[in-house]
C-alpha cells in the first residue's frame, strides 16, 4: 500500500516536473521575443516595419535603420570637460579637451555611455574601499553618526534630491556634462555599506600583525585589506556598472546637448523626434543593447555571483 | 562593532581618528557634496515658494506646499496610481520569481543557466531599450497584440493600449514586471541552493510532503532573502518613472502619473521647485514607513 503510494507520488511528481518545464518554456519565449524584435526590426524595410500583419522575420536584411541612424549630426569622438577647472583656468570656462575624428552622434553617445559607467565604477569601488574599511576597522569620533547617515540615505530614493542636485550641478559648472551623473553615482552610499560588510571579516589580529612587521596605514590597507575584500570589490563594480549604465532618470535630468547624451537618451530622443520610425528606434535600440548583453553574458557567472553576495552581505 | 576594547591613550584615539577620515575623504567628498547637502537643501527648499522666473526671492511659507498636496487632484491620482503599482508589482514579483527558482533551482547546470540569464536580459537590456520596443508592440496600428489579440479572438477590435484610460496603467505595470523579476529570481536560486539538504532529506525519510518540505523548511530559511527582495522591489516600484516618461508622459488625462513622474513635471514643465521638493519628501516618508513596516512584519515572523 505505502509502496503504491510512493510510486504514485514519483509518477506525479514528474508530470509535475514537465508541466513546470512546458510552461517555463513559454515564459522564456514570452522573455526574449522583445529582444528578438529589436534585433529583427532594426534591419526591416520600413514597409515592413508598418505593416499592420507583423513581418516575423525579415524577407529582405536592409541596414537603412543604421544608416539613417549613423547620417546623424556629427561630433568628435571624444570630448571630456576637466570638472572644477574653471577656477584655474583663467578664463573662467571650464577646460575642455577634444580628440578623434568626427563620429555619428551614435557613436559618440556610445562613448559617453561606457566612460560614464566605467568612471562611475572605479571611482566608487576605490572611494568606498577605503570608506567600507575605515568604518568597519577603525573607531573614531563621529563613527555612529556616521554611520547612521548612510543607513538613512540609503533608503531614500535618490530622485527626490534632484532639484538641490541640478542647482548644485550649476553652481560647480558641472550641468550638462557627464561628471554631473557621475558624480551622485559615487556619492551614493550603498558601495560604502556593502564594503564596510565585507572588511568586518577582515581579522583585526592580521592587521596588527602587519602593523607589527612595521607596515604603515596604507599599506595594510593595500597589501592585507584589498585581496581578502576582492569578491566584495568584484560585486561593487558589477553592480555599479549596470546601475550607472541604466540610470535614466539622472541621465535625463542632467544632460541636454545632442553630444553629451549617453545612449539611453539618445534613443529617447530618437522616439520622441521620429515617434512612429520605430525601424530607426530600433536600430538605436539594438545599438544600445548589444553591448552590454555582450559583456553580460560573457561574465554571466560573476554577475550572478556578484548580485547574490551583494544581497547577503547588505 | 562594539567589542569590548582596553582603554587607550588619548593620542592613539586621536592618531586613529585622524587616519580613519584619511581613508573616509574620498568617499565624504562625493557623500556629503552630492547626497546629503542636497537632501538637507530638499527639505529646506520644500518650505519656501520657490518658482522660476518669479521676481521676489523665495519666501518662507512653512507648510503651504504641504498642505497644497493633500488639495491637488492630479497629486492625489499619482499617489493612488503609485501605491496600485507598488500593491500590484510587489507580490506578483515576489511570488512569481519564488515559483520560477524553486521550478529551475535543482535543474542541471546549462539548463538552469539558460533561465536565470533569459529572466535577467530585461535588466540588462535596460530601460529606454526595453520600453521602445513595448511601445511598439503596443502600437495601436503595428504592435502585434493588437494583431495577435484580434487573430485569436481575443478582443473584438483593436484597442489603443497606452492611449486608453482603462488600459494604460495596466500595461505599465506589465513591462515593470518582466524588468523587475531577473534579480529576485538570481537571489531566490542561490538561496534555495543554500538551505542545508539534510534538513530537506531527513523531512522526505519523515513521510514531508513536498508542500509540508517547502513551509516547514525552505520557507523559513529564505526569509532573509523574501524580506531583501521586499524592500528592493517596493523601492523599485515606487520610483518607476522611464516607463511612464517614454511610454504614456503621464497621460491619458494624467491616468498613468506616478509620483516620481509628477514630480519630475512639476519641475521641468511647471518650474514649481519649492512644491515639488514636498512632494519628494512625501515620498521619501512613504518609502520610509513601508520599509519599517516590512522589516517589523519579518521580525515578528
Amino acid at each position: 500500500m505505502e509502496k503504491d503510494n510512493k510510486r504514485h507520488d514519483v509518477h506525479h511528481m514528474s508530470a509535475y516536473r514537465v508541466v513546470c518545464l512546458v510552461v517555463l518554456l513559454i515564459l522564456a519565449f514570452l522573455f526574449l521575443f522583445p529582444l528578438y524584435w529589436i534585433v529583427t526590426g532594426a534591419f526591416k524595410t520600413a514597409k515592413e516595419v508598418n505593416s499592420v500583419t507583423p513581418v516575423w522575420w525579415p524577407t529582405q536584411w536592409t541596414l537603412t535603420n543604421f544608416q539613417k541612424l549613423f547620417s546623424r549630426q556629427q561630433a568628435p569622438l571624444w570630448e571630456i570637460h576637466l570638472p572644477f577647472s574653471s577656477s584655474f583656468s583663467g578664463t573662467g570656462n571650464a577646460i575642455v579637451i577634444t580628440a578623434g575624428p568626427e563620429v555619428p552622434a551614435a557613436i559618440r553617445w556610445m562613448v559617453n555611455t561606457v566612460f560614464m559607467a566605467v568612471a562611475a565604477m572605479v571611482l566608487t569601488c576605490a572611494t568606498a574601499t577605503m570608506a567600507g574599511y575605515a568604518l568597519a576597522k577603525k573607531r573614531f569620533r563621529g563613527q555612529a553618526l556616521l554611520f547612521s547617515l548612510i543607513v538613512a540615505a540609503m533608503a531614500l530614493p535618490k530622485q527626490v534630491i534632484l532639484i538641490p542636485l541640478i542647482r548644485q550641478m550649476s553652481a560647480m559648472k558641472l550641468y550638462n556634462t557627464i561628471w554631473a551623473v557621475i558624480f551622485p553615482t559615487v556619492g551614493w552610499p550603498f558601495g560604502v555599506f556593502l564594503m564596510k560588510q565585507f572588511s568586518e571579516s577582515v581579522p583585526t589580529e592580521m592587521l596588527e600583525a602587519a602593523r607589527i612587521d612595521g607596515a604603515g596605514e596604507w599599506k595594510t590597507f593595500t597589501d592585507v585589506v584589498i585581496p581578502m575584500v576582492k569578491p566584495g570589490i568584484g560585486a561593487l563594480a558589477i553592480f555599479t556598472f549596470i546601475s550607472s549604465w541604466n540610470d535614466y532618470f539622472m541621465q535625463l535630468i542632467m544632460l541636454s546637448s545632442t553630444s553629451n547624451l549617453t545612449i539611453s537618451l539618445g534613443i529617447a530622443k530618437l522616439q520622441a523626434e521620429n515617434a512612429t520610425d520605430f525601424g530607426l528606434i530600433m536600430a538605436g535600440a539594438a545599438l544600445a543593447a548589444v553591448p552590454i548583453l555582450t559583456v553580460f553574458l560573457i561574465f554571466q557567472k560573476y554577475f550572478t555571483q556578484g548580485i547574490a553576495m551583494g544581497a547577503v552581505k547588505g | 562593532m562594539q567589542t569590548a576594547q582596553p582603554q587607550r591613550s588619548k593620542v592613539l584615539v586621536r592618531r586613529e581618528t585622524r587616519s580613519a577620515y584619511l581613508f573616509l575623504l574620498p568617499s565624504l567628498f562625493f557623500f556629503i557634496g552630492f547626497v546629503v547637502v542636497p537632501m538637507i537643501l530638499c527639505v529646506a527648499t520644500s518650505f519656501f515658494d520657490s518658482t522660476m522666473g518669479k521676481d521676489t526671492a523665495d519666501t518662507f511659507i512653512g507648510f503651504a506646499n504641504y498642505v497644497e498636496l493633500w488639495k491637488d487632484p492630479i497629486f492625489l491620482r499619482a499617489l493612488r496610481n503609485t501605491f496600485v503599482i507598488v500593491v500590484v508589482s510587489v507580490p506578483v514579483t515576489c511570488v512569481f520569481s519564488l515559483w520560477v527558482s524553486s521550478a529551475i533551482y535543482q535543474m542541471p547546470g546549462k539548463l538552469l543557466s539558460f533561465f536565470r540569464i533569459v529572466f535577467y536580459l530585461p535588466v540588462i537590456t535596460g530601460s529606454v531599450a526595453v520600453t521602445v520596443v513595448w511601445k511598439w508592440m503596443f502600437n495601436n496600428y503595428y504592435g502585434i497584440f493588437n494583431y495577435v489579440g484580434t487573430g485569436l479572438g481575443l478582443i473584438q477590435q483593436r484597442i489603443n493600449w497606452l492611449g486608453d484610460e482603462k488600459y494604460a496603467l495596466g500595461c505599465i505595470i506589465l513591462i515593470l514586471l518582466t524588468t523587475s523579476v531577473g534579480q529576485p529570481i538570481v537571489l531566490y536560486v542561490s538561496a534555495l541552493g543554500n538551505v542545508d539538504a539534510s534538513l530537506i532529506e531527513a523531512a522526505q525519510v519523515d513521510g514531508a510532503t513536498d508542500l509540508q518540505v517547502f513551509w516547514k523548511i525552505k520557507w523559513p530559511n529564505i526569509m532573509p532573502t523574501t524580506l531583501y527582495i521586499l524592500v528592493i522591489t517596493t523601492i523599485n516600484s515606487f520610483q518607476c518613472f522611464a516607463l511612464i516618461q517614454l511610454l504614456t508622459s503621464g497621460g491619458p488625462n494624467h491616468s498613468t502619473d506616478t509620483v516620481m513622474y509628477y514630480i519630475y513635471y512639476t519641475t521641468f514643465k511647471l518650474y514649481r521647485y519649492g512644491y515639488a521638493n514636498a512632494m519628494g519628501v512625501m515620498l521619501a516618508i512613504f518609502i520610509a514607513i513601508l520599509s519599517a513596516v516590512q522589516f517589523r512584519f519579518a521580525r515578528e515572523r
